[in-house]
């Protein structure tokens, strides 16, 4: 019995740091579906919202709510206006040009946010912080329930969003085919910096569940590198695919710091992801396909 | 005024475009040769470490700049060639035996984890050797029997023939006749059957694919070839450190190779080198200039990350033919004086090549 709770809670923490693996493998999805570039830097755009509401709830004393709307509100403005003013440069440059400069747009980032916000560990108070909920005999706390419910919902916006909104059939328009969705009058480039904007408004959301379980500090991006565990698992293309992915990712890494001896946590999610890359590289999810010439 | 006329195909593929080249590049090495008796041990050492990166960046041009293929893994092969070096001469083998056997070893792992990503877009080997690099570090740290661990491991002193390579001059030899091996090696196979394919494939898969070229086979053979390089400048690396740490070869060293590449000039075996240049000598100029600069920039913590990643992003964006480019443009300004034109490097405008199988 006392095995059993144990596992339980060990899955329920390992699925709270698998959805926000998989918020930000969400990100790297988003654009990758719409634009087949890789961001690299998607890990430091979850920095920079994560410190963007520190910056408005712990320095400015905004609300709690409040300061988080308009937190992932900047940080998404900052995603468009990045493509809008870098990234859209390099449109036609070999893919491995836009892998090395979201790398180095990453370091600028985390050099940025070093000299506004300072290298040391930052954290606010969230209405979930050091709280616990009882569900039906087994604690948990509420910060990890929060991580969640959270994602389960934001994935439930993007849903309704992409298959509802006239904005989101035109971006799936967008990434299914550039040319076909520009003769049909959609403003393709405009969409392109838009996902980029989701994207990052994603990646913001991720990093403020985040700040109840973790502190916020300029080095926080490197979970970018578990999330792409998680995105190739879900066969980077698939939204669903990648938030399972994360999730696997998160217990298996969980169930490893446990059980194994300490210092391999660290590598599961790259030996998960290598394994992956040997025995199944498209992925759970993958959609079989051959190319025209 | 030089008139290159080509008349036969043995001259369109020769090292030396004409006479002139060979004898500039002989002078050059002429003068590489001296430089230990004119310059101070310092700057002995630092052009040795600037040797052992150009290896480094001369193996991983031939995967990014010809064969199209992006690697964020090579410190774990500069650390793999590092530790299997160091170690197998602390057993007593000779290190004119332990050097081929880094690279070859280097070369072995670099096939094996090629392998099985390289089937899928150059996406996934991007992302499968930065999970690789993290491994491979772990693996330093952990398998303290052999590296010692965060002990680290003291390299002991090569010798060949019975001479002992010490201090700056003796690396600095060996690493210059490395490096020039190296770089006849990369600049002989590029006009191989295998380096044709490589830039075939780099050019565009589907149209080599059609031409017979077996993807899988050439990328790995592209990518083992570039790791093995690497594990040589590995070797290397190790006697000009002299003691090796495990957290050496992170991310940020991977980062660096890559920035030679980038900076330097892709497609080019010189841009490799001009590149390690750069990548060496700019944390001496930070370190010269650090109290000169307003604001206290100078002792901001993270400020060589930080700039490394700015020239990258310059450079992607304004001048992607790197150092090289520069270079021949300077050189054709002058060629051409006074007849340069505004639009004689203009860049055609390029359409987004999709990989995308719909």
């Amino acid at each position: 019995m006392e095995d059993a709770a144990r596992l339980l809670q060990l899955v329920v923490n390992g699925a709270a740091a698998g959805c926000i693996y998989g918020l930000i493998a969400l990100g790297f999805v988003l654009i990758y579906k719409a634009t087949e570039m890789v961001n690299f830097a998607q890990g430091d755009i979850m920095m920079l919202g994560g410190f963007v509401a520190f910056s408005l709830i712990a320095r400015h004393g905004m609300p709690y709510w409040v300061g988080a709307l308009i937190a992932v509100a900047v940080t998404a403005a900052f995603g468009f206006i990045l493509d809008a003013v870098v990234l859209r440069r390099v449109i036609g440059q070999p893919q491995f040009a836009v892998v090395m400069l979201t790398l180095g747009l990453g370091f600028i980032f985390r050099a940025g946010a070093g000299i506004t916000w300072g290298y040391d560990s930052v954290g606010f108070n969230t209405p979930f912080t050091n709280k616990t909920v009882n569900l039906g005999g087994m604690i948990l706390g509420e910060d990890n329930v929060s991580i969640i419910v959270g994602t389960l919902l934001l994935c439930g916006v993007l849903f309704v969003f992409f298959s509802k909104t006239r904005l989101g059939v035109a971006m799936q328009a967008a990434s299914q085919n550039q040319l076909a969705a520009y003769y049909m009058g959609i403003p393709v480039r405009t969409v392109f910096s838009m996902i980029w904007a989701i994207s990052a408004g994603v990646a913001a959301v991720a990093g403020i569940l985040l700040s109840p379980v973790s502190m916020i500090d300029v080095n926080m991006g490197f979970l970018g590198i578990k999330a792409f565990a998680a995105a190739v698992i879900g066969g980077f293309g698939s939204i669903p695919g990648s938030l399972i992915g994360g999730v696997i990712v998160g217990i298996v890494e969980q169930l490893a710091g446990y059980y194994l001896p300490a210092g391999f946590q660290e590598v599961t999610s790259n030996v998960v992801l290598v394994g992956m890359l040997i025995l199944r590289p498209q992925g759970l999810f993958a959609e079989r396909m051959g190319k025209r010439v | 005024m030089r008139y290159l006329f080509r008349s036969n195909y043995r001259q369109d593929m020769a090292l030396w475009r004409h006479s002139g080249d060979l004898f500039w590049y002989g002078l050059l090495l002429l003068f590489m040769l001296v430089i230990p008796g004119l310059l101070g041990e310092f700057y002995v050492g630092e052009l040795g470490g600037v040797f052992i990166f150009a290896i480094a960046g001369v193996g991983l041009m031939l995967l990014v700049g010809y064969t199209g293929l992006i690697s964020l893994g090579h410190a774990a092969f500069l650390g793999i060639g590092a530790y299997v070096n160091s170690v197998l001469l602390a057993r007593g083998v000779p290190f004119l035996v332990t050097l081929p056997v880094a690279g070859l070893f280097t070369a072995i792992c670099g096939a094996a984890i090629g392998r099985p990503t390289l089937r899928m877009s150059g996406l996934y080997l991007a992302i499968a050797t930065l999970a690789f690099g993290s491994i491979v570090g772990t693996i330093f740290q952990k398998w303290d029997a052999v590296t010692g661990g965060f002990d680290g491991f003291a390299v002991p002193t090569p010798y060949i023939f019975g001479i002992p390579i010490e201090g700056a001059t003796g690396i600095y030899y060996v690493s210059l006749v490395v490096l020039v091996f190296v770089v006849w090696l990369s600049a002989n196979l590029l006009r191989t059957p295998i380096g044709r394919a490589m830039v075939a494939i780099r050019d565009s898969e589907v149209s080599a694919q059609s031409m017979g070229i077996h993807l899988a086979y050439y990328k790995t053979l592209a990518f083992a070839i570039s790791a093995g390089i690497t594990g040589l400048a590995g070797a290397l690396f190790a006697h000009y450190v002299r003691f090796l740490a495990p957290d050496a070869f992170d991310v940020l060293l991977s980062v660096q190779f890559v920035t030679i590449v980038f900076v330097g000039g892709l497609g080019s075996i010189r841009g490799a080198i001009f590149g390690a240049l750069f990548v060496r000598l700019l944390p001496q100029f930070i370190a010269i200039v650090r109290d000169d600069l307003p604001f206290g920039i100078g002792r901001m913590p993270g400020l060589e990350p930080s700039l490394f990643g700015l020239v990258l992003v310059l450079v992607i964006l304004f001048q992607p033919g790197g150092i090289n480019g520069l270079w021949l443009k300077i050189q054709h300004w002058f060629v051409a004086f006074p007849l340069k034109r505004r639009t004689s490097f203009r860049r055609q405008k390029s359409y987004a090549r999709s990989e995308r199988l719909r």
